[in-house]
């Protein structure tokens, strides 16, 4: 197993937008960045593959226009000492060692866990989004795209530029509410126009849920659930997802205190372990361009440009301001709380149902008693289901994050 | 860099553009179940970006390969459903 040792002055964990956007502000400042990523390229889930929008292309120049060095397919599972990372790629573990550390680590997609959820097909919206644009052709496919949040409008729009026949958007959150703030497919922004153009002729049904989904060995159909009536679809793909929850493991495992399931930060990002710093969607869910200025800020400041960075908080808190407004918004009802019965599998990997977790009080418990979270994703997916369903916190993340090869471990 | 890649899955042969993920190419050749659960239940790909581990196949005889976040590559002999 060949080990490499990596030594800058910025380490970046994370290549999507505020990564880039903090490794860019560092680098320009002169600092020696490396960036290191799970993912093949740089671009995150938002920037993955082809067709990129202008302002992204934009950011794409700017970090070729600075030396930052970019290490790819490697997740960061350990912290060997303070300042320094371990790291797996497929050749082996590497160490990174830094003066100052920029968490960028993101979030994923929340699901929430209902009858069928687990068949085949039934994928997440930016689940499938991410699949089709790794090869995945979904022309001719029909596709029912459900869940919350305005990354479903983006998805379905995306879907059927690629020919997949999208049959319909259910939107949990009440029309009124979507309305109220013009978001969702309701807003007079230039992209809310472009998403409705893109979307003409296809549904977009607010305080609309799937109940259950059908099928053997695959999906063939989901039953949806809006204003007391049932209707069964059939379908090849469901693409449901609740919203976001922001990626904390990392920042967890070092030390860093938590504020509502997000990293704790401080007007310049940074967390409440000194020379830690935290940007984007880790740090409370907010879309791109928050992303993008708190990656700045955090860039700029472990660059020692405190005044450059601070030129940016009026921008930083229009978007958080919009950032709230989403998240009041798409927040979940209640009803969905109910979807699951007592035979529904909450915990993918270990096949936990939810009657058995119902007799516990605590997620320690639950685990401890069902192995609820303690499968490969360790809790990366029932976390989000469980927290809302029974408002329990998951706690306790432990070396490794992720699981790694046994050869990887007992360094450090 | 070559335009497509050709792989197996299953033994069956699938072209896929280069770059491409193996769960795309999985998919593509009308697999739906990666692996089987705890319980024996079918499962495929969910979270697309390497979180929930859904998708793992055995890729040239190493297992427990998360197939959306491997890069196809020409000649991989790709199983699922272990």
């Amino acid at each position: 197993m060949t080990e490499a040792r990596h030594v800058c002055d910025v380490l970046v964990v994370g290549a999507g937008p505020a990564g880039m956007a903090a490794a860019y502000r560092a680098a320009a400042s002169g600092q020696r960045v490396i960036v290191v990523d799970d993912n093949p390229a740089a671009g995150g889930q938002i920037w993955r593959g082809e067709a990129k929008s202008l302002e992204a292309q934009e950011w794409f120049d700017r970090i070729r226009s600075v030396e930052i060095e970019l290490v790819n397919g490697a997740r960061v599972f350990q912290q060997s000492a303070a300042g320094s990372l371990l790291a797996e790629t497929s050749r082996g573990v590497c160490e990174l060692t830094c003066k100052s550390l920029i968490l960028a680590t993101g979030a994923r997609e929340r699901f929430l866990p209902f009858p069928g959820w687990t068949l085949p097909n039934v994928v997440g919206a930016g689940g499938l989004q991410a699949l089709v644009k790794t090869g995945l052709p979904v022309e001719g496919k029909r596709v029912v795209v459900a869940g919350s949040g305005p990354l479903l409008p983006a998805v379905a729009a995306y879907l059927r530029e690629r020919g997949a026949d999208v049959l319909l958007i259910a939107e949990q959150a009440p029309a009124m509410r979507l309305a109220r703030f013009g978001l969702g497919l309701f807003g007079k922004t230039a992209q809310a126009l472009r998403l409705r153009r893109q979307l003409r002729g296809v549904r977009y049904l607010s305080g609309c849920w799937p109940l259950v989904a059908h099928g053997t060995d695959k999906l063939e159909s989901v039953t949806l659930f809006r204003r007391g009536d049932r209707r069964q679809v059939a379908c090849d793909y469901l693409a449901c997802g609740f919203h976001l929850v922001p990626n904390v493991e990392l920042a967890e495992l070092l030390g860093c205190e938590l504020e509502r399931g997000a990293v704790r930060v401080d007007e310049f990002q940074q967390t409440t372990v000194p020379d830690v710093y935290c940007a984007g969607e880790s740090t409370g869910i907010g879309g791109l361009e928050l992303s993008l200025v708190e990656g700045e800020i955090a860039g700029l400041t472990v660059a020692g440009n405190t005044a450059a960075a601070r030129a940016l908080f009026s921008r930083r808190a229009k978007h958080r301001r919009f950032a709230q407004l989403i998240n009041r918004t798409f927040a979940l009802r209640d009803e969905l709380k109910a979807l699951v019965t007592s035979e529904t599998i909450v915990c993918r990997c270990e096949d936990v149902i939810f009657e058995r977790l119902r007799q516990h009080s605590s997620w320690r418990a639950a685990k401890l008693q069902t192995r609820c979270g303690m499968g490969p994703c360790q809790g990366r997916v029932c976390g989000g289901a469980v927290e809302f369903l029974f408002g329990w916190r998951v706690a306790s993340v432990r070396p490794p994050v992720l699981p790694v090869r046994v050869e990887s471990l007992g360094r450090g | 860099m070559p335009e497509t890649v050709t792989l197996t899955v299953n033994g069956a042969s699938v072209t896929m553009p280069a770059g491409s993920m193996v769960a795309a190419a999985v998919l593509k050749t009308g697999v739906h179940a990666f692996r089987r659960s705890a319980t024996g239940e079918p499962r495929g790909p969910l979270c697309g970006m390497g979180i929930c581990f859904e998708c793992r196949v055995t890729i040239d005889d190493e297992a427990h390969c998360r197939s959306c976040q491997t890069v196809c590559e020409d000649g991989m002999d790709v199983r699922t459903d272990d």
